[in-house]
């Protein structure tokens, strides 16, 4: 698809020569002062057009081409007008370039949109708009009207201030009589004509509805016909930007009070009543038509319109449900459905948000509309904005939302997890509404291990949503199993894929064959594993006892691209996590998250890459815990001590090992919790002692590096320190770092293969050596008074360590 | 309403590092943000221009690494598709959504629904609040008009020398960036138009 041929194309409009590039547009010139236009002149354009597309710094055009090109917008050749408005977004506007929006032309607005500079640009352009559909009828009738109000959506999309309260009137009466008074009958043929322009010279043929009976009521984005009238394509241009025109304009802005939105309200009724004199007589006539859904709003037309607006789109809506309901003959018009329940819902969640009496109004329609779509998964995504409608107006209503949320948080996720629009669209109602969920729906953070199996499935895609949601899911109570379950999220991308393959390949295919992972998915004896993975709510146990066999029988899936992308993201979400925990949770929780880490630093999906990152994980996070509750590596110190003692960990579990033993030799003190005996701080130094010297006086075991230098200096220190608090220990180190450079002496040793790793060793082991042989100032180095580390005293200007080295510098630079 | 349009590359180009994206059409909509936003005023319309250029290349460049991860996942080869399997490309195609964070490059967060089709990516980024149902159906129809009327599954080069037809489908089935409620009467009437434009 992507060749060489374009590839060098766009080479060459890249490098094209100022000379060559001069020649063309001398050739161009001469091409549009002829009086016809050929094919070489539209080819000629659209190199121009790919010349100056193809980079992305701007070229300045000769200003008689410019000029020419403007006036190509007013061409009668469609081709023509598009190329001058594409050519011309690419160049910048002369200098005093007027242009007119002209109602003819959409590309001309095109341009005059992309080269506005200012808001000043856009209100200039929005009043020729608005002038344009006010003066329609005095006009001679012309069918480009359609591009109107997407355009001034445009504007308003970026600076809705540009419309003038004036105009939001205006425009509000415009869209009643476009969405609720459009033609009944079918439009002449093709799409233009028919309304307006000359008398209709068949009998008017009636709308029909997608399954092909005869429409009963008013005309909506859901009628078909052979030809459409303008004021039908208005409907559609309407009902299309209904919704950004509701959010934009309706909602009354906080900090107004009521008296100024009753006399805006006011303001609005008395303008209405002044413009109301041309184009209101149309509807009222077209409003006789028997109408099932209209019936309910007699009193509708005595309201100013803004309400206005937002009683039609009520109609409206209700209609489009009521519509979406028959079976439609083509399939892309059984998802416009689709499509518009959607814009229903949302639209009738906006209105009852403006006007809380129309809730009691909608509920019936929203709930049997719920009713007739729960039980059809294909309908997942018109099901989310109901979802969202229950969520705020439910309560008001008193209505009972249980099976909504079940839906939510437990069948879709467990049913759609491989549905990435569905997927970000319900992350995104998460995100948008996490704070009213924690207060209403009790599942939302129990349903962690239903909502994670997006992250699990597509990591990357969902990975940043995850990342705002976290920690609203984090709570005291199910935080433990949350962190086993970040923990086993590559175990269960694995089992994902598995199920979809169990469900997808039957047994004797080929596909599955081979694979012991499947077959032990569908092994009924190791079921209850995988059950345990795929669980939808939390409380069944923070984790499970076998969780071992678990990674072995997955240890063929740690190559799978799925499940290595899941296991990239974990990291980061541990990060949050952690983060997140460390503000809600007491002590005795953060006690058990330091077994936690301990043990499962060595109980980890078999994924090199993964196991390292977590441990660096873990540790950072343990180091913080510690930090800020010293006293917690006294309460645990039998499992540190554990950890510790065990050598093996000095080679598997690195990054952790080094972290608990520098986190023993800093808090295992008195200062720190008084409940430190020196009994205690003597047998932690004589774990540290055995291990330091079993690894420096052996080689690694078989398959194992070198200890890394880092581990023997950080036990020594930790060594040091702790004899600095228990003097009777002193002789011990001192003995050993003697030994220690007695032994390096001969330049190597089977646990340190660089020399200057060594020699940095012995060194560090000299330079505590002669801080022990002074004990007082040994522990004042080693365990420094908290006086001294907490940054009170830099407060005390008097004091101030590095205010009097500053002054003395000062002093010295001078001299 | 949709923010922009694009048609980049999600294969490797040799002239690019494996992170880029060629970007070989991109139509932005409406006014550009930045002649709109305080801090960015000062800016010169050259200047503009060119953060305008870099903010699509940004969306291309995160649609490509999304395309890439995605096909990477779910293992599937890439069947080849020749002029005329146009419907069976487009059911091949790997669709997805991309979240763009507030000034990921656009000042407010925007979602970038994208469709891979064999070696490209057709991206179209959105308002958060959009109808995402709506736009993706949008997306399908562009991309099967775009893959017919440039005939993209050929060598050919008419997405580079013939991108008027790209503008004229968009003004009709995206006016200015517009998500358009079609029921198939409408969407003929459009295609009709559309086809009389690409015969002359």
């Amino acid at each position: 698809m992507y060749s060489h041929g374009s590839e060098s194309l766009i080479k060459q409009a890249r490098e094209i020569q100022e000379s060559e590039l001069q020649k063309f547009y001398s050739r161009l010139l001469k091409l549009l002062q002829a009086k016809e236009f050929g094919h070489e002149t539209i080819d000629s354009l659209q190199r121009l057009h790919l010349i100056l597309s193809a980079t992305k710094y701007t070229r300045t055009l000769p200003t008689e081409l410019q000029r020419r090109l403007l006036s190509l917008l007013s061409s009668p050749v469609e081709q023509l007008q598009v190329l001058s408005s594409a050519v011309l977004r690419e160049t910048l506007p002369l200098s005093g370039q007027e242009l007119n929006y002209n109602q003819d032309n959409s590309h001309t607005a095109a341009l005059l949109l992309s080269q506005a500079g200012s808001r000043a640009d856009l209100s200039s352009l929005c009043t020729q708009l608005i002038r344009s559909l006010e003066n329609r009828q005095s006009d001679p009738p012309n069918h480009s009207l359609i591009h109107t109000l997407p355009i001034v959506n445009a504007i308003l999309t970026h600076s809705p201030e540009c419309l003038t309260e004036d105009h939001v009137t205006l425009l509000s009466k415009k869209l009643v009589d476009w969405l609720r008074y459009a033609s009944i009958t079918q439009g002449v043929g093709a799409s233009s004509g028919g309304f307006f322009t000359g008398p209709r010279s068949r009998q008017p043929v009636p709308i029909a509805e997608l399954d092909g009976t005869v429409s009963g009521d008013f005309f909506t984005v859901l009628c078909v016909g052979q030809g459409f009238t303008e004021d039908q394509w208005m409907n559609v241009f309407s009902f299309s930007m209904l919704r950004h025109w509701l959010l934009t304009y309706h909602s009354v802005p906080s900090g107004v009070t009521i008296t100024d939105a009753a006399n805006r309200l006011q303001l609005s009724f008395s303008l209405s009543h002044s413009h109301s004199f041309s184009n209101d007589d149309r509807s009222e006539f077209d409003s006789s038509v028997v109408s099932m859904v209209s019936a309910t709003s007699s009193s509708s037309r005595l309201l100013p319109p803004k309400e206005r607006v937002r009683e039609k789109a009520f109609q409206y809506c209700l209609r489009l449900i009521e519509q979406s309901d028959r079976k439609a003959h083509k399939r892309t018009d059984t998802e416009l459905q689709k499509a518009c329940l959607v814009e229903a819902v949302c639209i009738l969640d906006c209105v009852c948000v403006e006007d809380t009496s129309l809730v009691y109004r909608t509920f019936p329609c929203v709930k049997a509309l719920f009713g007739r779509l729960s039980s059809d998964l294909t309908f997942a995504r018109v099901l989310l904005p109901i979802a969202q409608f229950y969520l705020n107006h439910g309560e008001m209503a008193a209505v009972d939302c249980e099976s909504v949320w079940k839906l939510v948080f437990s069948q879709f996720p467990a049913e759609l997890f491989n549905d990435p629009f569905l997927a970000h669209e319900l992350l995104r109602f998460l995100r948008l509404n996490h704070e009213n969920l924690l207060l209403r729906v009790p599942q939302y953070t129990r349903s962690f291990p239903n909502l994670l199996k997006f992250l699990a499935w597509d990591s990357p895609a969902v990975v940043d949503d995850f990342v705002d949601l976290l920690p609203s899911l984090v709570t005291v109570e199910t935080a433990v199993e949350l962190l086993h379950t970040l923990l086993d999220l590559p175990c269960l991308s694995a089992t994902l894929v598995l199920q979809l393959r169990s469900t997808s390949s039957p047994i004797s295919e080929p596909s599955g064959r081979g694979l012991m992972s499947l077959d032990a998915f569908r092994n009924p004896a190791l079921r209850g594993l995988f059950l345990y993975l795929l669980r939808t709510e939390a409380g069944s146990g923070d984790t499970i006892d076998r969780l071992s066999v678990l990674h072995e029988l997955l240890a063929e899936a740690v190559d799978w691209p799925r499940v290595v992308q899941c296991a990239q993201t974990v990291p980061v979400l541990l990060h949050i996590f952690f983060n997140t925990v460390l503000k809600v949770a007491d002590e005795n929780l953060l006690a058990h998250f330091m077994l936690v880490m301990l043990e499962r630093s060595s109980l980890l999906l078999k994924l090199p890459a993964y196991i390292k990152e977590i441990h660096r994980v873990f540790s950072c996070h343990l180091l913080r815990l510690c930090k800020l509750h010293p006293s917690l590596v006294v309460n645990q110190s039998h499992e540190l001590l554990e950890f510790a003692g065990t050598t093996a960990n000095v080679y598997s579990k690195e990054e952790i090992f080094t972290h608990v033993v520098w986190a023993l030799g800093e808090y295992l003190s008195v200062s720190c919790d008084s409940r430190c005996s020196v009994k205690l701080i003597t047998s932690c130094f004589e774990t540290l002692e055995a291990v330091l010297f079993e690894i420096t006086s052996s080689s690694p075991p078989p398959g194992a590096a070198r200890p890394a230098p880092r581990v023997v200096t950080t036990l020594m220190s930790a060594l040091a320190k702790l004899a600095s608090r228990s003097h009777d220990l002193i002789p011990r180190v001192s003995l050993f770092l003697s030994k220690l450079r007695t032994a390096s002496r001969g330049g190597s040793v089977a646990w340190c293969s660089d020399e200057e790793d060594l020699v940095a060793i012995v060194t560090r082991g000299e330079e505590l050596w002669s801080l022990l042989k002074t004990p007082g100032v040994a522990q004042s180095v080693l365990t420094p008074p908290a006086h001294v580390t907490t940054p009170q005293w830099h407060r005390d200007t008097n004091l101030s360590m590095p205010l009097q080295l500053r002054t003395l510098t000062s002093l010295t630079h001078t001299q | 309403m949709v923010r922009c349009f694009l048609i980049h590359t999600v294969c490797p180009v040799s002239a690019l590092s494996s992170a880029e994206s060629r970007i070989l059409y991109s139509r932005v909509f409406g006014p550009d943000e930045a002649a709109l936003t305080e801090q960015q005023r000062g800016l010169s319309a050259e200047q503009r221009r060119l953060l305008q250029r870099e903010k699509v290349a940004v969306v291309a460049r995160q649609v490509k690494s999304a395309v890439s991860l995605c096909r990477e996942a779910s293992g599937r080869a890439l069947v080849e598709a020749v002029p005329g399997e146009e419907a069976l490309a487009l059911q091949d195609a790997n669709s997805g959504v991309v979240r763009l964070r507030a000034g990921e490059p656009f000042s407010d967060e925007t979602s970038a629904l994208w469709l891979g089709v064999q070696s490209l990516g057709f991206t179209l980024v959105c308002e958060p609040h959009e109808n995402l149902l709506l736009a993706e159906g949008t997306l399908r129809g562009l991309t099967r008009h775009c893959l017919e009327h440039l005939h993209m599954l050929g060598q050919g080069s008419e997405v580079l020398l013939r991108s008027n037809r790209i503008d004229a489908l968009l003004s009709r089935l995206l006016p200015h960036g517009q998500l358009l409620f079609l029921n198939h009467r409408f969407a003929q009437s459009l295609e009709k138009e559309v086809t009389a434009y690409m015969a002359k």
